[in-house]
């Protein structure tokens, strides 16, 4: 959904409590609006009293928090040891030479490690695990998304 | 007739190659034939290369198939129906070589058991019996050290914090498995999450602490439901103790973050960066108050240790690396998994032998043992035995235990760039060796594969590695010299040695 501050201090609120709550309420901001706005870093800050510098900078050490809208679907091949040795590096250029152009529809990120290093090389995409991925079939789930 | 009992997991890695499909063709075929089946969800055995793996429970015990897709449904029912063998048959389950060798005391119900099915916390109820200064000294004697890579003794870990002073205490588990080859954790959560609260409430009784969390890495989404799924159970089962309870909190993609300072700042809502020691988070954690920080596998140990007897683990292993060690094959690798036995398996035995050497059939050309701060070996090391001291006193860590097998098609100077790089992305920014250190690393090395001034450059990297190696705050700055200096060390052909010497000739 697009970011709504209404609803973006409801969330503030709800986590507000917990001892050191700042991931907490990033995660639960990105998961309803898919990112970050730098509209909550004040309101975060203010709840949490800590300054925005502060929180600016937690949501910018983490590599998980996004600060703008991905597109509609987030695909991340891991890059690390296990699948390179499985020829992921060759993946994640093709992937990335077939998302030109459809930033709308598909976001790739880096991941370092699915934990799926004995089913190399490893995906994600929108939360779905993928394995032993060919080129033929990251073919097949990036038509899927750009179609 | 009585419902056929069959057995496939819901492990990620089964997932990832399409365990769904194959629950969803088996519960669709039996019905079309009016079957009566019963089909449990468990984790994985941690035999990859033949997820997904079914079994099937006979009189005789379990039988297995794999790796199954969903077009064998029909024919392995054909097979069951008949009591006829299938071509993906593999025989009792128990039989097959990869788990016949194996001793699993730590993973014994992993991939066996429903995740979610109710256990007894036998180890919790023997701790209570011995009190807790036994407690503490049952696991001291048993000689577990810290499974997450640094192999701390568990037992004085506690014992510290025990007898610190606080007005609260912490026990932490950290589930930030980010080294590249291991999945030990993972496979732990997601098919016997019940052997880490057990762990951590025997931890909690032990050293008095009354508050328990879980930092899981983001990238762990069903290790994270699943172990939620069992707390919730724990706690409707009053399991955990009077006075003990346990969070779950979520990484967010921060690799330096599976160091425990890095972590606990993380775990306050920080940016996580690494603290300096002293304090010991022992002595000042979470909070600023007494904290355990102890690896996945350590906690979920404990209770086996605490149910069997310290001596009956201190039998297993070899030297001062006591008990059993989940070993994860990854990569490149033809029988990839979890092989959980004592410490002391020759290097070469789990790759050749056990792994069964590269899945593309070519030759190994080099393992990445203890993840992306480990280093690399070649064939020559393969007679080193898998125990702390052997692997350091070779240059090398064991670390969490996962080995990365690479064939012929490697390019050893490309992983020790990548090493650099990695670091450089990951590093916290707190330590200059670490943040500018690796950045400087990472064009040192292309400028001796490009072949510019060969000799100083080597030199000069060799000589940043040792600024990193002694001057870097965490293990993240300084292990990174490992994967370097051995890939430089084992594989220097890599790095255009013996190029210049030609050229001036």
């Amino acid at each position: 959904m697009t970011w709504d501050n209404a609803r973006a201090d409801a969330i503030i609120e709800a986590y507000k409590a917990l001892d050191g709550a700042a991931l907490p309420i990033l995660h639960a901001l990105q998961k309803e609006f898919g990112y970050i706005d730098d509209a909550a870093i004040e309101p975060v800050a203010k709840a949490l009293n800590l300054s925005r510098a502060e929180i600016h900078g937690v949501v910018t050490f983490y590599h998980d928090f996004r600060k703008t809208k991905p597109g509609r679907h987030v695909l991340r091949v891991c890059r690390a040891e296990a699948c390179q040795s499985r020829g992921a590096d060759a993946l994640v250029e093709h992937a990335a030479v077939r998302a030109k152009g459809h930033d709308a529809a598909l976001t790739l990120e880096p991941v370092f490690c699915l934990g799926l290093c004995a089913t190399a090389p490893a995906a994600m995409l929108d939360g779905e695990l993928y394995g032993r991925l060919t080129q033929k079939r990251l073919d097949a789930l990036i038509d899927g998304c750009v179609r | 007739m009585r419902a056929l009992r069959f057995f496939l997991p819901r492990d990620a890695g089964a997932l990832a190659v399409g365990a769904d499909g194959v629950a969803r063709a088996l519960h669709t075929t039996a019905q079309a034939r009016g079957l009566a089946i019963e089909l449990v969800r468990t984790g994985s055995r941690g035999l990859y290369w033949l997820e997904p793996m079914l079994e099937l429970e006979t009189p005789r015990g379990r039988i297995a198939f794999g790796a199954v897709e969903v077009g064998d449904i029909a024919a392995i029912l054909d097979a069951v129906i008949a009591d006829k063998p299938h071509a993906k048959s593999l025989g009792p389950t128990d039989a097959i070589p990869f788990l016949a060798r194996q001793t699993r005391l730590t993973f014994k119900r992993c991939g066996v058991v429903d995740p979610l099915a109710p256990v007894a916390f036998k180890g919790l109820d023997a701790a209570r019996r011995l009190g807790a200064q036994a407690t503490i000294d049952a696991v001291t004697q048993s000689g577990l050290r810290g499974r997450g890579g640094a192999g701390f003794p568990t037992g004085i870990k506690w014992n510290t914090v025990r007898a610190a002073q606080g007005e609260r205490k912490y026990i932490v588990c950290n589930a930030d498995e980010g080294d590249s080859g291991t999945f030990a954790d993972r496979m732990l959560m997601e098919g016997d999450p019940f052997a880490l609260i057990e762990g951590m409430a025997i931890a909690g009784f032990a050293v008095g602490a009354t508050k328990g969390f879980v930092y899981i890495r983001s990238e762990y989404p069903h290790a994270i439901a699943t172990l939620d799924a069992a707390l919730r159970i724990a706690r409707a089962n009053r399991q955990l103790g009077p006075d003990f309870d346990i969070e779950i909190r979520v990484g967010a993609g921060a690799y330096v973050c599976g160091e425990e300072t890095a972590l606990l700042e993380s775990l306050e809502g920080r940016r996580g960066t690494v603290r300096a020691k002293p304090p010991l988070p022992a002595h000042r954690g979470l909070f600023g108050m007494p904290t355990v920080v102890n690896n996945v596998i350590s906690l979920a140990t404990v209770p086996w240790i605490l149910a069997n007897g310290a001596e009956a683990y201190r039998d297993f292993g070899m030297g001062k690396s006591r008990g059993t060690m989940p070993i994860q094959l990854a990569g490149n690798v033809k029988h990839g998994g979890l092989y959980e036995t004592a410490f002391g398996v020759t290097l070469g035995a789990l790759v050749d032998e056990i792994g069964g050497g590269t899945a593309t059939g070519r030759p190994v050309r080099a393992v990445q043992v203890g993840g992306p701060l480990g280093a690399y070996f070649p064939r020559a090391l393969f007679d080193t035995p898998f125990d702390y001291e052997a692997f350091a006193a070779r240059d090398g860590l064991i670390g969490h235990g996962g080995i990365v097998v690479f064939d012929d098609g490697v390019d050893m100077a490309a992983q020790a760039r990548f090493a650099m790089e990695f670091c450089a992305h990951e590093s916290c920014g707190k330590c200059t060796p670490c943040r500018i250190g690796s950045t400087r690393g990472v064009e040192t090395i292309d400028k001796i594969v490009a072949g510019q001034d060969r000799a100083a450059n080597t030199a000069l990297l060799e000589d940043l590695c040792q600024t990193l190696k002694f001057g870097s705050l965490c293990a993240l700055g300084g292990f990174t010299p490992y994967p370097v200096l051995s890939a430089l060390r084992h594989f220097p052909e890599y790095f255009g040695a013996g190029k210049s010497r030609q050229a001036a000739e």
